[in-house]
């Protein structure tokens, strides 16, 4: 570890990042701190912007305004040859003309370490990422998953501060992907290394990071661990581009210690535990998740509160849970998801069926945007 | 690839084949037996001036008459007089020079247009290509009165006080060098930038990402994978080079000949069509080789991919 570097200074912060192409922002405003041994992951749509953060901050674009600090140094005018973060690309970007051992050794050799030093780092790498005996070979007589690894091994072996890594899973298949996620994972844990990656699967950023940025047309809209940004998303648009929401619109009518309660037009009274710090009469929505709505057959007894009666549209059969699609008699569509416990061949719940959708006070999470 | 399960080439696979197949027969097996059986015959007074002609009408009979009349005499006159040897050295050095020359002008060119915007990069290959639109013989006569003594190499060269005295260009190996370079510069150019267009910029990304810098990743990366681009270019420059007769004939000097001007006087002045023939053959012999290595990386390449 870095001596100087006292605890409470991150190991990486945005101030400020702009990057314009023509006059479009690509990255807006973006303000970040990254510190170390953290595994973070910028999570967003395609064309988000979260690539070009990235590619700022190995040094492949400029920055129109703001700066990036490294370790308290402003890295803005480092040329990306002397940064020390290394880039595993998405399309792998090996050497075709090396050989796998060429390929890792590459960035040693530009540090003109001793031939025996670069020897045994790369072996020991090669081992570390499960190639031995393959440093021969040329990348092209790679099967995609060796690849990968090869793409991986050449970035780590130079011992970055921090390692970005661009879609690394998106060309695996889909049973190579979950299983390489937990690799990296228990590599990033093992090495204590700050990992950097860019997706756009929900999945691969909530199993693999500890900390997840959100971005949307160039802001990074929440920031968080995983559980807090999928259990208290920050707005509408968060809550449904990580997993699916049902979304019930109302006005705050009452809000204190006990949580708030909304009365919404179409769905009657509503209850959330959490207080809202709000006006009252303001307008906001209700964010549920469907694995949080019960459904039964029979109207429950007691509390009518977040209540809904409706009639099953649709019925998703997911083996390990089953979707039911509800109108709901105010004209409403919600989603339900249960968890297919016990072993039924049949559903007690048909389509048509008439039900009731409910759910406890603390499922939901009132959105102001 | 392997040979065991590859399917069994029906009727039109084969046709495609034996169509190149003919071609070959006709225009350059056919020829070139002609060529080695004049090589092996005497020069002799007559029509055709060589002996002895295969009579074919006499049958088995005009064969072995013909058979028995073959030497290897010209081949040993090829050896013994300096002047075949010494133009094939000559033509051979300047073949590699210009080739050398081309490679330094036609690489940065390359690199250029593959660098350029999508949509210019059809314009200059179009550029490189345009110079072909006007006759040969026009464009190195142009050479000529651009290289003679009150031409514009040396009005220009005058004006800007480079030099105080008209240069000597024209009849000297400068000349033949500065004509082969101009015409050659195309067939340099765009096997270059084919293997230059390929190439993924994010090979540079990541050798500047793992701590190269630009010129260096040029060295390490854009350089070897051009490879087959360099090696194409240099020898669809350097073999019709050798045997190049025109540009030398009209640019150079009449004291020392390149093997292709050497051909022709045997050919033409001398009417030693078994010498001329000797020539040509043992020319192509030479040429093999490169063309050997050339294919042996093409085969290696493919190999690999």
């Amino acid at each position: 570890m870095n001596g100087s570097s006292d605890k409470t200074r991150p190991l990486l912060r945005f101030e400020g990042v702009v990057k314009r192409f023509g006059d479009v922002p690509a990255v807006d405003r973006v303000s970040l701190d990254i510190h170390e041994g953290e595994f973070f992951a910028l999570l967003g749509p395609s064309g988000c912007g979260k690539t070009t953060l990235l590619r700022m901050l190995a040094g492949f674009e400029q920055l129109t305004e703001g700066h990036i600090l490294l370790d308290g140094q402003d890295i803005g005018d480092v040329p990306p040859h002397r940064r020390p973060v290394n880039m595993m690309f998405q399309s792998y970007a090996l050497f075709p003309h090396l050989t796998v051992a060429g390929n890792v050794a590459f960035g040693l050799k530009q540090e003109a370490l001793p031939k025996s030093e670069i020897e045994s780092r790369v072996s020991a790498m090669l081992a570390l990422v499960r190639l031995e005996g393959y440093g021969g070979r040329k990348p092209q007589q790679l099967s995609g998953g060796q690849r990968q690894r090869v793409a991986l091994a050449r970035a780590l072996v130079k011992r970055p501060r921090v390692l970005l890594l661009d879609e690394p899973l998106s060309a695996l298949d889909r049973k190579l992907r979950e299983e390489t996620r937990f690799e990296l994972v228990e590599l990033q844990q093992r090495l204590g290394l700050t990992f950097i990656i860019v997706t756009h699967d929900q999945h691969e950023a909530m199993i693999m990071a500890d900390r997840i940025g959100v971005m949307n047309r160039g802001q990074l809209v929440q920031v968080g661990p995983p559980s807090e940004v999928y259990e208290q998303p920050n707005s509408r648009w968060v809550a449904g581009f990580i997993g699916d929401i049902n979304l019930i619109e109302g006005r705050v009518a009452a809000t204190g210690p006990q949580g708030t309660e909304i009365k919404s037009e179409t769905a009657g009274r509503l209850h959330a535990a959490q207080p809202a710090d709000v006006s009252l009469g303001t307008s906001v929505w209700l964010a549920v998740r469907p694995e949080k709505v019960s459904i039964a057959a029979h109207a429950p007894e007691g509390s009518q509160t977040n209540v809904f009666a409706g009639k099953v549209a649709d019925i998703g059969y997911l083996g390990n849970s089953s979707l039911y699609k509800v109108k709901l008699d105010n004209g409403l569509v919600m989603t339900a998801v249960v968890a297919n416990r016990t072993r039924l061949l049949e559903r007690p719940i048909g389509r048509y069926d008439r039900v009731w959708l409910s759910f406890p006070s603390d499922a939901g999470v009132v959105l102001t945007r | 690839m392997s040979g065991t399960n590859r399917p069994r080439r029906g009727w039109g696979a084969r046709l495609v084949i034996l169509i190149p197949a003919l071609w070959l027969a006709v225009f350059f097996a056919v020829p070139f037996l002609i060529v080695l059986k004049i090589s092996l015959s005497q020069s002799a007074i007559a029509q055709p001036p060589y002996t002895p002609v295969l009579d074919l009408a006499a049958g088995w009979q005009g064969l072995k008459d013909w058979a028995a009349g073959l030497s290897l005499e010209s081949y040993a006159l090829l050896a013994s007089d300096s002047l075949y040897v010494s133009s094939y050295l000559r033509s051979l050095q300047i073949a590699a020079l210009s080739t050398a020359i081309l490679l330094l002008i036609g690489y940065p060119i390359a690199y250029g247009i593959a660098r350029a915007p999508r949509r210019m990069q059809a314009v200059l290959v179009m550029a490189i290509v345009l110079p072909f639109l006007t006759a040969f013989l026009i464009r190195i006569y142009a050479l000529v009165t651009i290289l003679q003594r009150e031409g514009l190499l040396n009005d220009a060269l005058l004006a800007l006080s480079l030099v105080r005295e008209p240069l000597v260009w024209l009849s000297t190996d400068t000349a033949i060098v500065i004509g082969i370079v101009y015409s050659y510069l195309p067939f340099m150019v765009l096997p270059l930038y084919a293997s230059l267009e390929k190439m993924d910029d994010t090979l540079l990304e990541a050798a500047a990402d793992l701590g190269c810098p630009w010129w260096k990743a040029f060295w390490l990366v854009t350089v070897p994978l051009s490879a087959p681009g360099i090696v194409a270019g240099a020898l669809l420059c350097f073999i019709p080079i050798v045997g190049e007769f025109v540009i030398p004939d009209l640019l150079g000097g009449s004291d020392a000949l390149m093997i292709g001007q050497t051909l022709w006087t045997e050919f033409f002045s001398n009417k030693d069509w078994p010498a001329a023939s000797a020539l040509a053959v043992a020319l192509l012999a030479i040429l093999l080789v490169p063309i050997m290595i050339y294919q042996h990386i093409q085969m290696r390449a493919l190999e690999h991919r």
